[in-house]
């Protein structure tokens, strides 16, 4: 049966794409950013996932306004990435898993989350940044892709709660694949930044640190804030703290943290990253 | 879920702003083509029009404004593709909104992590 390894968390700044390609990750201003991932290099080194399920928000690259899935799932051999307009080098494509995605698809239906299904899906950098964090190199696709997209753009956006048992439900989803498969789970964005508005550069690092505690420890806690409150907490945009619950409800065993890092500013954004095991993984292992 | 208070400095995303800004947003989204963007630099008036601009909207462009931007309607995911064919990222954007240059706008950001 697949198993679910862990959760990884991060921070998707487009401009990360950008220092990744110029080879800035010493540079004074993005160390103490990037520092945050060789800790996710080792363990991953030595979990070795076979796919990754990402959750993340799309910025208008393969949703405009025209339709806009609350939750959307890739199911795809293969995911591409495009020009965003504002200059990002595009990425070498990225394998898919269909027949794990399908699987997703009908147990995550079956669980009464009507998902779009999209077999074309074009990933943006809320997908490829995190990735290339990972896994860096730029050709370097060592892990399959599952891309799970959730609208935090245009409003109504699903609630807190909602998004923690979306990501139960694709926990329920992994755990009931009968390949043996090792899973690890992404959810990209945040935490606190607002790009719009006079209130631009808002970031709320009370807010922030007390997301990380809950995300690792105690999910259930957030889902006292409704999107408005989340939206005056965090940022505008802050909102893709969805993601992350969206993560952290898939890790359904127990759950310890193994590392996090947390920097203001880069860009306009609290950069973070969090790393979860899920107990399993370790049961298993010493079994 | 509405809050019992707006905001300060914030507009919400929501159905009135889609509907609003739905021809803006629909031009921004094309310049996730190099083509396009390219084209709209050749003819500011002509692509606008294309795109059936309200002259809100137009008016908006052509200040380059972003506050009034997104009183038009505009989403900010698709105000930073225009912003972008101008050069300007989200920190120039983030100095034009808040009335500061943007030396002092990374400053306050950077303030936020002390």
């Amino acid at each position: 049966m697949a198993r679910i390894v862990g959760g990884i968390a991060t921070t998707h700044v487009p401009s990360i794409g950008n220092a990744i390609a110029k080879g800035w990750q010493n540079d004074p201003y993005w160390k103490p950013f990037f520092d945050g991932f060789p800790p996710a290099h080792q363990w991953l080194a030595r979990v070795k996932p076979d796919v990754v399920v990402v959750a993340y928000n799309d910025h208008g690259l393969n949703f405009f306004l025209d339709k806009m899935p609350t939750f959307a799932v890739g199911a795809a051999a293969e995911y591409k990435n495009a020009d965003e307009g504002w200059g990002l080098p595009v990425s070498q494509p990225y394998p898919g898993d269909a027949a794990l995605s399908w699987h997703l698809v009908e147990s995550l239906v079956a669980d009464e989350f009507d998902v779009t299904v999209c077999q074309e899906m074009l990933v943006d950098h809320a997908f490829t940044i995190p990735l290339s964090l990972l896994w860096p190199g730029a050709d370097n696709r060592p892990v399959r892709t599952v891309p799970v997209v959730v609208n935090t753009v245009q409003h109504p956006l699903p609630s807190i709660a909602r998004c923690l048992k979306f990501g139960r439900a694709i926990g329920r989803a992994i755990e009931s694949y009968d390949r043996d498969l090792k899973v690890l789970v992404v959810g990209t964005g945040g935490l606190s930044h607002q790009l719009d508005g006079t209130r631009a550069g808002f970031i709320n690092k009370e807010f922030d640190q007390l997301c990380l505690d809950k995300i690792a420890n105690d999910p259930d806690a957030l889902t006292r804030y409704s999107i408005p409150e989340l939206v005056e907490l965090a940022g505008s945009q802050g909102v893709e703290l969805l993601n992350w619950v969206v993560m952290r409800g898939a890790l359904t065993g127990r759950v310890t943290k193994l590392h996090s890092n947390y920097h203001i500013p880069i860009s306009n954004t609290a950069s973070a990253m969090l790393m979860l095991e899920n107990a399993a993984v370790a049961v298993r292992q010493a079994a | 879920m509405k809050l019992d208070h707006d905001i300060p400095g914030t507009s919400i995303f929501d159905g009135e702003q889609a509907q609003k800004g739905y021809a803006l947003n629909r031009m921004c989204f094309s310049f996730n083509s190099a083509e396009n963007r390219a084209a709209f630099l050749r003819d500011e008036d002509g692509y606008c029009a294309k795109y059936r601009l309200t002259p809100q909207q137009r008016e908006a462009v052509r200040q380059r404004s972003v506050l009034k931007l997104i009183e038009a309607g505009g989403n900010v995911y698709y105000l930073a593709k225009l912003a972008g064919i101008f050069g300007l990222n989200v920190q120039d954007i983030g100095a034009q909104q808040t009335g500061m240059s943007v030396a002092a706008f990374k400053a306050k950001l950077a303030a936020a992590g002390r």
